[in-house]
């Protein structure tokens, strides 16, 4: 590992300040960043200690919807009850994340940040090509071991799946990120990999997320976020998908939807394609799961990560269906 | 030396009578949760530095060059260790004496021949300078291809499988067997290359003074890794102290001393100053031995009453290009179902990397798999249930040897075991049961076995002019619990209250209790405990009986009895006096006794030695996504005398659940083209978390075995795992109908 300097920042200026200097990096909940010092993607000069500003960790609900600082901790935001009530599948996205340590640690700010899992992308000593470190070097997991890949997003210098789930939740109910003054929906501030692998938000030097905004919607209230894995816990999804439903007033027909889909694509994805064919409709089984094929609509895949593009839609449709039931 | 043992010694429980059979917690438990037991790599000796492997990025093919320059630049590097400066050995690390030695890596050319092999080592003031030193190395490498997979070179016979069984072996004629039957299955299925994963990392810290060493490092083996060290640095056995009073786990891999070990000590020898070397879990993945991967088939023929008339398993796996070790899966085949004819091979092709090693019932699991799955399938083709369909297949005899079992309490287990779990009500075909959530609901079972083994151990046991005992083992607790059971072995070898027993274990300057391995540690240096016991107990009764002021004076060795401190005449058992009596009138401030632990050779010859058991398992299977989740796992064993109901209930918790681990999670994925383990790390080498094991049951089958030791002690540790994979596969094809072919069982493969 090597030598890095250690900044506690005491106000967000001097942390703005500070982040803005070639090589430097701010620490937050540290389950991120430390891991890739470890394996040597992270190379910091200095390391800017976010977690003593005060005021970034409050978690405000009211009508209009949610600010959540962010500092605020994983594993508070899951447990908050006016977060459960009025934005379910924020919640739920959460306490499926990680494991309860790492939700403890972790923030808000620094889950938005998370990087890929590709083990190529997180193993330099071993695989030096790969574009989204190195820009040029070429792809190591393209012909290696993509089971974990993505099939939505992807271009021909990276496939990379993002692995967060609560950004999932978030590009769903249109979430607004904040960058101090500056202010940036959600499905923009992440980037397509095109040719550009390496860059992955719209975020710049001395840039720092400071909350993030949820609109208050009645979709968002009647809302779910579906995780399949091989695994029961503390696994990133194989698919997942958050969904969220508002009826007309006949409790029937579809006023509004919402759906993006997590563990597939180079993005938390939107699947407006979905909602579009929904919309106006009732919540007919045939008619949901035929919609719900549009959500890997142009999915490529890469060998072993094939399965996704069958399980995708399948989760789609059965969180859109799961909430129907419970109108 | 192991103050942490006596400082928590047992309250004395309520309980009656002898110490064996009582349920008492782990001796080192209060001392793991709250953070006071010191493992390994815990200490920390003055002046000591920190040494970081540098490994191999390829797979095969030599290292060209290493930037020690840059390395040694580093601030805080003290040294760098290559082929070039390593000191000499006394031994050839490539040399194998016999198949319990194993080939090691330690720096002794520019050949690489497995991913992550030492390459170099780089000694620091810091783990953190040693780190960056490391990764300045930059190592360039002549490359060659790497050979991966179980295709991925030229397949031979090997001369010997596990510890040099034979690789090919039959009884009968199986291919008559196979053509006369009514029925016939054929099935293959694969299992992948697993790595141990011991939470506690392979870790040394070391210290030379002259030629003597001092060593901190856990070993499932003291007096073997004592044996090797000394051997390969030139010393005697008995210069080379080593302590391992914790270890975080085994699974077979800290066995052996492993070549990253020695490489501390080299290290140390290198620089003259105490060396910390502890591996990094990605590193963990090649030098300490892993379970190779195999395909399996099975053929069975069966008669019209679905009796086997023919058995054939042949398994194909991997080892390394430079060591043998050969996963015995098809063995598995030996012992368990009666057929006229039984046939078992194997093959095997080498590949670049580490040598595979003994890990978690290394054969009996991978075999069982393969094994259960398959009668589970001829049971379905005769249209029987599984369970009927064993027993009509129960081996009243070792199936292969004919011999008689020295006992074997099986029927009762499945009896229990299905009592239990409600088998009775199963549906012979699959994909009929759905709960109320409308997941598809499944219910396998499997038979699990594996064989009763003892090593030679021996223990020295002291009792003192106070009343009090000793018991001195060189005994390794790798978290089962072998402590709290040999204290137990002790005490009631020594008529004594377990808290009058001061047990020590965990050094090499003790006894050598032979290895924690191969589920016979209890009955190894159980058996040495109890005869160290009955020695000094022998010498106390001499004493006493032939001391005309004792008044068991005269009632000869065999006409008395040891119980809570005090000997009694076995005729009249008013008349008694205590060890402190005896040993102050005598004049003696402690007496002791020696005892060994070893297999008896005439009762091996005459018997076949094994623990049995039932295993049901439930898992819900979600139809849409292919998810699987067990729902519920009920075993039942008979494994002999049992020291503590809860260690061994334990034991058996703990086997199951890496039984739920083989069948769905564990496997270590290769990147073909370089050879290199793409998920060698914890978050993506998966094993099941709490969640995953929902409601797990396992029932204790009494059994009483005169024959495998005077204790009747089988073992307990390695055989939940073998039936309990099998049984969750088979539960995934009755709720789905698909059989799983592949292991672990993933989305893909039931998303239909
Ligand atoms: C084993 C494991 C399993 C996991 N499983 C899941 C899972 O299933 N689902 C899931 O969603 N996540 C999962 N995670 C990821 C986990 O949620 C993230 O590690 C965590 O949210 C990161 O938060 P942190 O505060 O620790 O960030 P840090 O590690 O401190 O920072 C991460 C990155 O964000 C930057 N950063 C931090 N704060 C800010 C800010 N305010 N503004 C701008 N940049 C910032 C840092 O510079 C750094 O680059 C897993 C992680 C691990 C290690
Ligand atoms: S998929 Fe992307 S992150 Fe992974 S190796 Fe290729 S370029 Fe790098």
């Amino acid at each position: 590992m090597r030598d890095f300097s250690y900044l506690r920042a005491n106000s967000l200026d001097a942390a703005r300040q500070a982040a803005a200097l070639p090589g430097a990096m701010l620490l937050a909940g540290g389950t991120t960043l430390i891991d890739l010092a470890k394996c040597g993607v992270a190379e910091p000069d200095s390391l800017v200690d976010i977690t003593h500003l005060t005021g970034l960790n409050s978690i405000d609900v009211n009508e209009r919807g949610a600010t959540i600082g962010a500092l605020a901790r994983m594993g508070h935001v899951a447990d908050h009850a006016d977060i459960k009530s009025r934005f379910p599948a924020i919640s739920e996205a959460l306490w499926q994340a990680a494991s309860a340590q790492i939700r403890n640690m972790a923030t808000i700010g620094g889950n938005l940040m998370q990087r890929t899992r590709c083990p190529y992308f997180r193993d330099p000593m071993n695989f030096p090509a790969c574009n989204k470190r190195e820009p040029g070097s070429g792809c190591s997991a393209m012909g290696g071991v993509t089971r974990g890949h993505a099939v939505l997003g992807t271009s021909d210098a990276c496939i990379a799946m993002y692995p967060g789930d609560l950004a999932v939740a978030l590009v769903a109910f249109d979430a607004i990120v904040h960058l101090g003054e500056r202010q940036i929906p959600v499905d923009d501030f992440f980037l397509l990999p095109g040719t550009t692998p390496d860059k992955e938000h719209a975020i710049e030097p001395g840039e720092m997320i400071t909350a993030i905004e949820i609109p208050g919607t009645a979709a968002a209230r009647r809302s779910t976020y579906l995780k399949i894995r091989d695994r029961q816990s503390y696994e990133f999804a194989a698919a997942s998908a958050a969904v969220g439903i508002e009826f007309e007033a006949d409790g029937r027909t579809i006023r509004d939807l919402r759906v993006a889909l997590g563990g597939v694509a180079t993005k938390p994805w939107r699947a407006r394609a979905v909602e579009d064919a929904l919309k106006g409709k009732g919540l007919e089984p045939d008619a949901v799961r035929a919609a719900s094929l549009l959500a890997i609509q142009g999915a490529v895949d890469h060998g072993a990560n094939h399965y996704k593009i069958e399980l995708a839609p399948r989760v789609v449709a059965r969180a859109i269906l799961r909430l129907g039931e419970t109108a | 030396m192991t103050l942490e043992l006596s400082l928590n010694q047992q309250p004395a429980h309520a309980r009656q009578g002898s110490s064996i059979g009582q349920p008492l917690t782990r001796r080192d438990g209060f001392l793991k949760v709250t953070g006071a037991a010191r493992y390994a790599a815990d200490n920390h000796p003055p002046g000591m530095l920190y040494a970081v492997l540098a490994v191999s990025s390829i797979a095969r093919g030599r290292v060209a060059s290493l930037d020690v320059e840059a390395a040694k630049a580093h601030k805080g590097v003290v040294e760098v260790m290559t082929p070039q400066n390593r000191p000499a050995l006394a031994a050839d690390p490539d040399a194998k004496d016999h198949p319990f030695m194993f080939r090691l890596d330690l720096l002794q050319n520019d050949q690489v021949r497995y991913p992550n092999q030492s390459i170099a080592v780089v000694i620091a003031e810091t783990l953190e300078a040693a780190t960056e030193g490391a990764a300045l190395l930059s190592p360039r490498y002549e490359v060659l291809p790497a050979r991966v997979g179980l295709d991925g070179a030229e397949s031979f016979v090997p001369r010997g499988v596990g510890v040099g069984g034979p690789a090919v072996q039959h009884k009968g004629d199986v291919e008559a067997g196979l053509k006369s039957a009514k029925t016939r299955i054929e099935a293959t299925y694969e299992t992948p290359a697993q790595y141990h994963n011991a939470m506690e990392p392979h870790a040394i810290v070391v210290a030379w003074d002259g030629d003597t060493l001092s060593i901190d490092t856990p070993s499932q083996g003291l007096a073997m890794a004592q044996g090797r060290i000394a051997g390969l640095f030139g010393i005697a056995p008995e210069n080379v102290h080593i302590r391992s009073p914790f270890l975080g786990g085994g699974f077979g891999s800290k066995g052996m001393i492993s070549g990253p070990q020695i490489l501390g000590i080299l290290a140390a020898r290198l620089v003259g100053r105490p060396v910390k070397l502890v591996l990094r879990r990605e590193q963990m993945y090649g030098p300490v031995g892993h379970r190779a991967p195999t395909r399996q088939t099975l053929r069975m023929g069966m008669d019209g009453e679905g009796r086997l008339t023919a058995l054939d398993h042949h398994a194909k796996t991997t080892s390394s290009t430079f060591d043998d070790f050969f996963e015995p899966a098809a063995d598995a085949s030996h012992t368990l179902y009666a057929s006229p004819a039984i046939a078992t091979s194997h093959d095997a092709v080498r590949l670049d990397t580490g040598t595979p090693l003994f890990m978690r019932a290394p054969g009996e699991a991978t075999g069982s798999i393969a094994l259960e799955s398959a009668i589970d399938e001829a049971a379905y083709a005769c249209g029987m249930d599984p369970l009927e369909f064993r027993l009509r297949n129960y081996a009243e005899v070792e199936p292969m040897t004919g011999k008689p079992f020295s006992s074997k309490a099986l029927r009762e287990c499945y009896r229990q075991a299905a009592e239990t779990f409600g088998w009775a009500s199963r549906p012979l075909q699959p994909r009929l049961m759905r709960d109320a959530d409308g997941f598809l609901t499944g219910w396998g079972m499997g038979t699990a076995t594996f064989p009763a083994i003892m090593f030679q151990a021996e223990a020295r046991a002291v009792l003192k002019a106070d009343g009090s005992g000793v018991m001195e083992t060189g005994a390794q607790d790798m978290g089962q619990g072998a402590w709290t059971a040999f204290a137990q072995i002790a005490a009631d070898g020594l008529g004594l209250d377990i808290d009058q027993v001061d047990f020590r274990a965990g050094s090499s300057d003790l006894p050598n209790a032979g290895i924690a391995g191969g589920s016979g540690h209890t009955a190894t240096a159980g058996m040495a405990i109890h005869n160290a016991g009955a020695a000094v107990i022998a010498r106390l009764a001499d004493l006493a009986t032939g001391d005309e002021a004792s008044p068991l004076y005269g009632a000869g060795n065999e006409g008395v009895l040891a119980r809570g401190g005090r000997l009694y005449r076995r005729d009249d058992e008013s008349r008694g006096e205590s060890y402190a009596e005896i040993l102050t009138r005598a004049g003696l401030t402690e007496i002791e006794g020696h005892g060994k632990g070893a297999p008896d050779p005439a009762s091996q010859e005459n018997y076949a030695k094994h623990a049995h058991g039932a295993v049901f398992a439930e898992v819900k299977v979600d139809p849409d996504f292919g998810q699987i989740r067990v729902t519920r796992l009920v075993g039942a064993f008979a494994a002999g005398r049992v020291i503590n109901p809860r260690l061994v209930r334990s034991q058996y918790y703990g086997g199951m659940i890496w039984g739920v681990s083989f069948a769905l999670h564990e496997e270590a994925i290769t990147d073909r083209r370089s050879g290199r383990i793409q998920n060698a790390n914890l978050a993506e080498y998966h094993v099941p978390v709490n969640a995953d094991v929902p409601s797990v049951e396992a029932l204790l089958v009494h059994e009483d075995d005169p024959h495998v030791n005077a204790l009747g002690i089988k073992g307990v540790g390695e055989i939940g795992i073998t039936g309990t994979a099998g049984a969750v596969a088979n539960a995934v094809w009755h709720a789905t109908g698909v059989r799983p072919r592949r292991f672990p069982i993933r989305i893909e493969d039931l998303l239909g």
